[in-house]
């Protein structure tokens, strides 16, 4: 309607207006007593609201719009990509782990370890999360940010199916926060089959100062349930995780702050070594360009004050984070040299909020339709590979892909974000054209030609098998994900530490039909401990082209108005695990339950 | 507003904290001259320092009085909501009664009228009697736009417009924070009194704050 754009138009122009202004009363450097002066001052120092200076209005998209809109500017490309760095075992720990919480030593656990004596660690970990001071870009200034032992992002856990590990996690973190951030934390291992204890439960937050041991048994889901014999199921097997900060109600602050990283697990099939298993491109020892093809990418998009240059997190808002610069292993934009071989890049949006849509653009020739083949959903393998032209991922989605850069010699390409997103409810739905996304990493291949013994995707060979989902599950349960007086609710209640919603009966079949109720917005949605597979979305068998749904995963990208019914098994361990929105911003505005396995499942369909 | 009879511990944490000795991020490097801190930029970007009236007609300034150095818990009404309001209302009329007389010590809830042309201070008194509402307990009233500036920079909107200017589907949510610590968060107004009041315990001094109660059991 021609009359509300016009106001629209007019009140953008009044909020620019606004930040014109107070970017030229700053660049002005006018003194405090001139500012009083000229009655711009308040006598408490902060500037007066009055029109042509407002504070915090939102454009006509519903971003936040401060004046301040945009970070300041950064000359993409011009910093080398970054591996993480290999996180290395101990060889002990001090004092030595116990079952029970060593609340004496400052242990912050408060469960004893239910698996400890079946699956005794065999290596050893301890990690702190501290002050990181990282550069993201030259151009900006040191950044105060959280990480893991000081990283942003944090170490790569290397791990393998069969060798139970134990991290001990430390909180070294300040209250000064420098303006976000709670330096009280739980870190949960995205989508670890670990026990309730190990996992990460958002109210099983520790303070400064306290520790906390995870177990991580590294075991196939049916080890000690429906696959005792064989040591577990092997087509339960899963390859990409990462961890991350999931304190309850402050959750989005402390992962945006930088408390993330990831971990990737190997076996006799997905081995790290080309010459054997599935002959997925090599990891090698991770370090440097050379026998180094399989490299996990982790995608986040940040905010910088215009002003000081420095991560900026609105904790004031309800719908979801979008920043403006876009990050690979904690760099803005920058830029990879590759053999031209096959590489497996295992790719994951960790949010905020932002949705992408990733392809790869060769400005050259802009009409190419540059395929490549996705391999897993939420890093676990597929029956086989799809070739495919884009992957999307919604926060916490993980995909492997193998991009094979040999036809690409000599040539620069980029992986670029074409799914347009304007504020953190969710994207527009519009794929952009190539070239007119936000291009994220760019890829020169321009090292020497080497051998490459990985498997030809084209040839499609075989992973893992689907597990059967036919079975008849105990129970189906309706989950309903709303929104009621802008507050986040699933079947209208709101989260509660200490309110179990739903009793699963240990080892046992359920479905859980999930639908996205809430009008604009959308949701990804993740159930911890367990992958489930759809069995339909909006009435229909998962896709094969052009997205690839028919994995097991552990995030349900809830689109508009979507209904999923999804199967799952719940096997081996017991306790509480959450069900939530990923967009950590909704998940910290109460969008998540607790559920809970136990000996006896009850029959809530509606929980 | 001064407030005698308060913990020596507390009020000597609460003054290291903010003076700032604190709040200085270790190994950051010094800001741009004439930038503001953060926590200047966050009192800034939410909190104006618009003159406000309470239920018992005395003038408030929002962040001076209201907001700085303290642990609060505020949330938007009106008398007349028959939606959310009164659950909320009475809701924390329970945490308050849960969290003793910290409240009006250094917590502090604040209710902000949805509409001031209808809700005068001494309706507001009424309001609050009929919930129970104790000491420490501000309902607040003010000029339509400061109001409409307040509920603006404190994130009770809607992004969308014709949703936003709904007043009986208004934002229900509490927000809760401490100022000098720097930490924000928020809560459904609908949950349980006693998870609320767990909540705010989260921005409690840091002495005071002990690891991993929440539902651990």
């Amino acid at each position: 309607m021609p009359s509300i754009s016009k106001r629209n138009r007019k009140k953008e122009k009044e909020i620019e207006d606004a930040a014109k202004n107070r970017r030229e009363i700053i660049a002005a450097q006018l003194s405090r007593r001139d500012m009083l002066k000229l009655g711009l001052l308040s006598s408490a120092g902060f500037l007066v609201p009055i029109r042509g200076l407002s504070a915090r209005a939102r454009n006509s998209a519903g971003a936040l719009y401060d004046g301040n809109p945009s970070s300041p500017p950064t000359t993409p490309f011009t910093q080398p990509f970054t591996r993480f760095v290999v996180k290395q075992p101990v060889p002990s720990l001090n004092p030595a782990p116990t079952i029970a919480p060593n609340t004496a030593a400052g242990e912050g656990r408060t469960i004893a370890h239910q698996a400890f004596t079946q699956f005794p660690p065999v290596k050893f970990y301890e990690v702190t999360q501290q002050p990181a001071n990282v550069s993201v870009h030259p151009q900006l200034p040191i950044q105060p940010l959280w990480g893991f032992d000081g990283m942003v992002p944090g170490p790569l856990y290397v791990a393998h199916y069969g060798e139970p590990i134990l991290v001990r996690n430390h909180n070294n973190l300040p209250t000064n926060n420098g303006g976000f951030g709670k330096n009280s934390v739980t870190t949960h291992l995205h989508n670890g089959h670990t026990p309730s204890e190990s996992d990460g439960f958002p109210c099983y937050f520790f303070e400064n100062g306290q520790f906390y041991d995870h177990h991580y048994p590294n075991v196939y889901a049916g080890v000690l349930s429906t696959h005792q014999a064989q040591g577990g199921d092997i087509n339960e097997a899963m390859s990409t995780l990462w961890y991350h900060d999931h304190r309850v109600d402050f959750t989005s602050q402390n992962v945006y702050k930088g408390l993330a990283g990831m971990y990737i697990l190997f076996n006799d099939h997905d081995t790290g070594n080309e010459t054997t298993g599935f002959h997925l491109p090599s990891f090698g020892d991770g370090v440097g360009d050379d026998s180094n093809f399989d490299v996990p990418m982790l995608f986040s998009d940040l905010l910088f004050d215009s002003q000081t240059g420095l991560a900026a997190f609105d904790t004031f808002n309800f719908d979801g984070v979008l920043g403006d610069r876009f990050l690979v292993n904690g760099k803005i934009q920058p830029v990879m040299h590759v053999h031209p071989r096959r590489y497996r890049f295992r790719w994951l949006d960790a949010g905020p909020s932002r949705f992408y849509q990733m392809f790869l653009t060769d400005l050259t020739n802009l009409n190419a339709h540059n395929m490549f083949w996705q391999i897993s959903t939420d890093g676990n393998l597929l029956p086989r590979p799809y070739q495919v032209e884009s992957v999307r991922l919604g926060v916490a989605e993980r995909a492997d892909v193998i991009i094979d850069f040999s036809q690409y010699a000599g040539k620069t390409l980029y992986i670029e974000n074409r799914l347009e997103q304007t504020d953190g409810r969710g994207p527009s739905g519009n794929v952009l054209n190539a070239g007119q996304g936000n291009r994220i990493l760019k890829i020169i291949v321009d090292l020497p030609t080497v051998a490459d013994n990985s498997v030809n995707p084209a040839t499609l060979p075989a992973f893992y098998t689907l597990p059967n989902k036919t079975a008849t599950p105990r129970i189906i349960r309706n989950f309903k994900f709303e929104r009621g007086n802008g507050q986040w609710q699933i079947n209208g209640k709101f989260m509660d530490c200490n309110e179990v919603r739903v009793q699963v009966q240990q080892n046992s079949i359920e479905q859980w039909n999930i639908f996205n109720n809430s009008g604009g917005w959308q949701h990804p949605v993740h159930i911890h401990f367990e992958e489930f597979q759809f069995l339909s979305i909006n009435g229909a068998p998962p896709p094969t082209s052009p997205l690839v749904l028919n994995g097991r995963k552990d995030v349900i990208r809830l689109e508009h108005n979507m209904q999923t019914n999804c199967f799952f098994r719940f096997r081996d361990f017991s306790g509480k695990y959450p069900m939530h929105c990923h967009n950590v911003v909704h998940e910290d505005h109460a969008m998540m339950l607790v559920w809970e396995i136990g000996p006896t499942g009850d029959n809530n369909t509606n929980p | 507003m001064k407030h005698v009879g308060r913990k020596i511990m507390t009020g000597l944490l609460a003054a290291m904290f903010v003076s700032g000795w604190f709040l200085t991020p270790v190994g950051a490097q010094p800001l741009p001259p004439g930038s503001q801190s953060p926590r200047q930029r966050i009192a800034a970007a939410h909190f104006p320092n618009v003159t406000l009236t309470t239920q018992d007609g005395r003038k408030v300034k929002f962040y001076d009085d209201l907001i700085k150095d303290k642990i609060v818990v505020i949330n938007f009404m009106y008398a007349e909501c028959t939606g959310v309001c009164p659950g909320i209302t009475a809701n924390l009329a329970r945490v308050q009664k849960l969290l003793g007389d910290r409240v009006g010590r250094d917590i502090f809830f604040y209710s902000i009228t949805l509409k001031p042309e209808l809700d005068s201070p001494q309706k507001l008194k009424a309001y609050a009697a009929m919930h129970g509402a104790g000491p420490g307990w501000l309902f607040l009233t003010g000029a339509p736009s400061d109001i409409e500036l307040l509920r603006r920079s404190l994130g009770f909107t809607n992004p969308d417009p014709k949703e936003d200017a709904d007043k009986s589907n208004h934002i229900g949510n509490l927000r809760y924070g401490n100022e000098a610590l720097m930490q924000w968060a928020a809560c459904p107004g609908l949950v349980r009194p006693g998870y609320i009041a767990e909540s705010i315990g989260w921005v409690d001094w840091p002495k005071e704050n002990k690891g991993g109660k929440g539902g651990n059991k």
